[in-house]
């Protein structure tokens, strides 16, 4: 393997980590924006505030790995997947703005008004972001984003039904994944009655996604073949890993073995993400650029590499006491 | 105004206001990030210490307010990398493989301030008290490094090292030597100063303020005099960190210098003016002290000092704003200098806070008073730059995306940085509003 895979593998280990993380956070705002009234939704808007509270600056940090990885690593992928996909990647910024600084917000507010404005706040852009970069994965698999200096068509590069079809997998994906952290939270928390909610929560999305994905297999063959081609030939083992681990968490949630379910629903995120990055291997841009020819020169890569190396020594113990704390419990609202 | 590929952006304007706006309002979030987490680590410290409940009252009230803070700054912070992208894709095609990498490790040093201020805020009850102030310390290290490493970026842009371009490719990448350029250095450090400047001011605005207004207590003295002690020990090692920075500008951007001076001929002996303003290639209005220029930049009363014309027009920054930002900047820091005398003499008499409402009028300024140096500092160190994004290797318009309709997504950002602010603002003042009786200790 080379320099230049391996540096991307790391870059799309970034995606996977913040597609299980962030993802899991921007579900919870989206269970947070159909919760209900301000009474009939207090007890699950409490939930999700005490589980994304102390986690989810940490979690919105892996964006920023994926970005500065590909600038760094592959400047000629970023520039144009940048510039052509302006307008899906400038609204995603404006829901990060608003859902970051609104969920700090509403936890410093007092007054019922000033909760619930910044709470639909965060809720709706909970929505909106996850959703804006599923149209920018749908752009880049679709081969819509052109190599090299000139832009591509600023508007069809995301409005079209494979950028469509990938932003509303992304929240759904993402409901998904928070609907089981969720009952997983609950059941660890003592509060049965929000376990059974969160728990069809997870059935929901979990049907919804199934039929979403039938959907898209149409979709996908007419909109984007080739991404259909890698998907169904060199991906398709991780397809069916993905597959069969969604189908096993549904099962897992009737049981309610959330503990167990938590990890299937990642596996089921993780297969389809690597099962996509397989199927559209050894191209970054379809057709245009290879993995290898957006590549930095080797002293980057390297450098690259080796700060990786060294923040990880700092990060990956720093990480784990975070999360070590987090199930033990031991960060709490004040 | 022709791009590299020979197509026009209309909007590079707004392009550049965008990120004028992103960076501008950033940048102060970001100053509380590194700065405020020693702030209150230094209150709580001192409450766990001497036994006296107002310093940890302070710490746990501060403590509110920088959770909010750090959000915004993370939000805001995330928005610039959107935008290296969305605004300038040729910059960072080009040379993101040569100025990369200071952000690569930024994100490591953003990655450990996140996962320190989510234990800060959330542990404070169940965690040692030693642990928790250390792990306050660590989000404090993390920020500056942070701050490190992106003004390292900003530094390749002013001093570009680390690449050759033979037949107009970038070749001979070296990371390391790019990271580690000349300006690092010296901007660092006053960024790093500015940064505990900003911070201790702001936080001291509030409380002089309640103060000024009759409703003082020791919980509000005691806030403002530690918080606009930290800023006050830092002002005066600022001016000289500002000296070395002004001296690195003379001997690496001479036309930013001779901007900065509203010098517009080469000269020998060169005068420092003080006020004014730059008229039809002169300053007009302006204290004139003979040969200083050539003496403070290059140690030397004779000393050549490069004048604008030394370039062609096209090639020379707007000088009234480079200039003028630079006096109002230095003007705050020899105010600042003054107030952090004024402080100094009361607590060696007194071991109080001078008595005077000038004092406290003063102070009720100094946070705004900061938050207008930092943001001159910026201008005179950005605009001062151009026409170059990159320092004497590319044009800002040949950085500029060529997608059309650029504007609209500034114009959108405007609008959500106006809510945004409007939002910060309300909460803190609400959270400064909850009765003291309500802090738990």
């Amino acid at each position: 393997m080379n320099l230049a895979n391996v540096v991307a593998a790391a870059m799309f280990s970034g995606v996977t980590l913040y597609a299980l993380f962030a993802g899991a956070d921007f579900g919870a705002g989206f269970w947070d924006l159909v919760a209900g009234g301000a009474d009939r939704g207090a007890p699950a808007r409490e939930l999700i505030e005490e589980s994304i509270g102390p986690v989810w600056e940490a979690n919105h940090v892996w964006l920023i790995f994926v970005l500065v990885t590909l600038w760094t690593g592959f400047p000629s992928a970023f520039a144009p997947i940048m510039s052509t996909l302006y307008v899906p990647l400038t609204l995603a910024a404006v829901g990060i703005i608003l859902r970051g600084s609104a969920f700090a917000f509403r936890k410093a507010s007092r007054t019922s008004s000033q909760r619930r404005l910044f709470g639909v706040a965060f809720a709706s852009s909970s929505v909106i972001t996850p959703y804006f970069l599923g149209t920018v994965v749908g752009g880049v698999a679709s081969a819509r984003v052109p190599a090299g200096t000139r832009t591509g068509n600023v508007i069809t590069s995301w409005c079209n039904p494979t950028s469509v079809l990938g932003g509303v997998m992304a929240v759904i994906v993402c409901a998904f994944l928070a609907a089981v952290y969720l009952a997983a939270d609950a059941a660890r928390r003592g509060r049965p009655e929000l376990v059974d909610a969160f728990r069809q929560r997870a059935f929901g999305a979990g049907v919804a996604g199934t039929a979403v994905a039938v959907a898209g297999v149409i979709v996908l063959h007419a909109d984007a073949p080739d991404l259909f081609h890698g998907l169904t030939h060199r991906g398709a083992p991780l397809i069916v890993v993905s597959a069969f681990s969604g189908a096993s968490t549904l099962v897992l949630v009737a049981r309610r073995r959330f503990q167990v379910a938590r990890y299937l629903a990642a596996l089921a995120v993780v297969a389809v993400l690597w099962g996509w990055a397989t199927g559209q291997y050894p191209w970054m841009l379809e057709h245009e650029l290879t993995i290898g020819a957006a590549a930095a020169p080797r002293a980057t890569l390297v450098a690259g590499l080796v700060a990786l190396g060294a923040g990880s020594v700092l990060l990956v113990p720093a990480l784990t006491w975070l999360l070590v704390l987090v199930q033990r419990g031991d960060l709490v609202n004040e | 105004m022709t791009g590299v590929s020979g197509v026009v952006q209309p909007d590079l304007f707004y392009a550049r206001e965008q990120m004028a706006l992103s960076l501008g309002s950033h940048i102060i979030v970001a100053c509380l990030g590194m700065a405020f987490p020693f702030i209150v680590v230094l209150a709580e410290w001192r409450g766990s210490r001497t036994g006296d409940p107002v310093y940890t009252m302070l710490a746990r009230r501060w403590a509110r307010a920088m959770g909010v803070l750090f959000a915004v700054g993370a939000v805001s912070g995330t928005i610039l990398s959107f935008e290296f992208g969305i605004l300038w894709p040729r910059w960072m095609g080009r040379f993101g493989a040569v100025m990369g990498l200071p952000f690569a490790i930024e994100g490591f040093a953003f990655f450990l301030e996140a996962i320190f201020i989510g234990i800060y805020l959330y542990g404070w009850d169940r965690l040692p008290a030693r642990v928790h102030q250390r792990v306050g310390i660590a989000i404090g290290v993390a920020g500056l490094a942070s701050a490190f490493f992106v003004v390292a970026a900003n530094g390749w842009m002013n001093d570009p090292t680390g690449f050759h371009i033979v037949d107009g490719k970038v070749v001979d990448v070296k990371p390391w030597a790019a990271l580690f350029n000349s300006a690092l250095w010296p901007e660092a450090t006053h960024m790093i100063l500015a940064a505990f400047i900003v911070a201790g001011c702001l936080v001291a605005t509030p409380h002089a303020w309640t103060l000024l207004r009759g409703r003082g207590s020791r919980y509000h003295e005691t806030g403002l005099a530690l918080a606009l002690t930290v800023a006050m020990v830092a002002a005066p090692i600022q001016i000289v960190a500002g000296d070395w920075a002004a001296r690195h500008v003379a001997q690496k951007q001479p036309t930013k210098l001779a901007a900065i001076e509203g010098v517009t001929h080469t000269e020998t002996g060169a005068p420092l003016h003080i006020g004014g303003f730059y008229v039809d290639g002169e300053v007009k209005g302006a204290i004139r002290i003979p040969d200083l220029l050539s003496l403070l930049a290059y140690d030397n009363p004779h000393a050549t000092v490069q004048g604008l014309d030394a370039v062609a027009a096209a090639d020379r920054p707007p000088v009234n704003v480079v200039r003028t930002s630079f006096q109002l900047m230095v003007a705050i820091g020899f105010g600042f200098l003054g107030l952090g005398a004024w402080l100094a003499l009361a607590w060696r008499r007194r071991r109080a806070l001078p008595r005077s409402r000038w004092f406290l009028r003063a102070a009720v300024l100094a946070g705004p008073a900061a938050v207008l140096a930092l943001e001159c500092g910026w201008v005179v160190t950005e605009v001062g730059r151009q026409p170059w994004i990159v320092y004497h290797v590319m044009r800002t318009r040949d950085a500029v995306s060529d997608a059309s309709g650029l504007r609209y997504g500034y114009f959108l950002l405007i609008a959500v940085y106006i809510v945004l602010a409007s939002a910060t603002f309300t909460v803190l003042r609400r959270l400064a509003r909850v009765p003291l009786s309500e802090s738990g200790t």
